[in-house]
């Protein structure tokens, strides 16, 4: 743990954010579901701009399959994700709030996990998955935004990358057509593409900045 | 006429479930939005296009 104040961390970022664009970030609460290739990148971005709160949900424990595009460390194979990510996250900003949950989110406990955000990040593997999560925050949760990913797979152009908004409070990464199944799979740089266009697009919601 | 993901299509007075039936989309891997609101997953088959509205299927793949 660093030895610098909580009031010292707060006085680097004002000087980068400003007093009123950091506020903003520290009152916030923003929920991973999913702490993979996107989910991981996407905490570590929100961690760094200095979001007070992150929930972050996962089942899964860290495999060696997953350190290619993943931020765990190979130390790390066999820990549960929500674990390693909140202490590789207290490494980088000791002083973040954060809330794990070690559990599968389903169609009837995604309310109780979820009230709390300001915005959700979708950020799961599987396409069904996905569908069922955006489908139950939109019909759930309606006052929480919700950034959700789909097309991020293969070798193609990382220019195909982008950010839409789809409704008032749903916004989607990704180029929308490069599965992983039929692609060479995920590759870590376009992975964190994506998951840069989602913690941007959650920075932007939280200034206050709704348009893409 | 109906704007489909930015296409007119001549499905007005379908449900959306006819017409989501009638394509290829994956009704496990699809979130639907009408004139800006969510279509819940429930209401598909209740849910009556008209003339003018807008469609938007966001239809998910895998990877993340």
């Amino acid at each position: 743990m660093s030895r610098l104040s909580r009031k010292e961390w707060m006085d680097a970022l004002v000087a980068r954010h400003g007093a009123e664009l950091q506020e903003k970030f520290t009152q916030a609460t923003v929920a991973v579901c999913g702490l993979g290739g996107l989910g991981s990148n996407i905490a570590i971005a929100l961690a760094r701009a200095g979001v007070g709160r992150l929930i972050l949900i996962d089942f899964d424990c860290v495999d060696i399959t997953n350190l290619h595009r993943q931020q765990y460390k190979a130390d790390q194979i066999g820990l549960c994700k929500t674990e390693a990510l909140r202490d590789n996250l207290l490494e980088i900003s000791p002083f973040i709030k954060i809330e794990t949950v070690t559990a599968k989110i389903t169609e009837e406990n995604l309310v109780e996990l979820l009230k709390d955000a300001t915005v959700v990040c979708e950020a799961f593997d599987h396409a069904e998955m996905k569908a069922m999560l955006v489908n139950g925050v939109l019909e759930k949760l309606p006052g929480c935004y919700l950034v959700a990913a789909s097309g991020m797979a293969g070798m193609d152009t990382p220019n195909a990358i982008r950010t839409r908004k789809i409704m008032k409070h749903f916004y989607l990464c990704g180029d929308e057509v490069s599965d992983v199944s039929d692609m060479i799979g995920l590759v870590a740089p376009r992975v964190m593409l994506c998951a840069a266009h989602q913690a941007h697009t959650v920075l932007r919601i939280l200034a206050g900045e709704y348009e893409v | 006429m109906v704007i489909v993901n930015g296409e007119e299509l001549d499905i007005a007075g379908k449900t959306v479930a006819e017409y989501l039936a009638a394509t290829n989309y994956d009704p496990k891997r699809i979130a639907v939005e009408r004139n800006g609101d969510i279509v819940l997953k429930s209401q598909y088959g209740e849910t009556i296009l008209k003339d003018g509205d807008t469609l938007e299927v966001v239809s998910f793949v895998g990877g993340g």
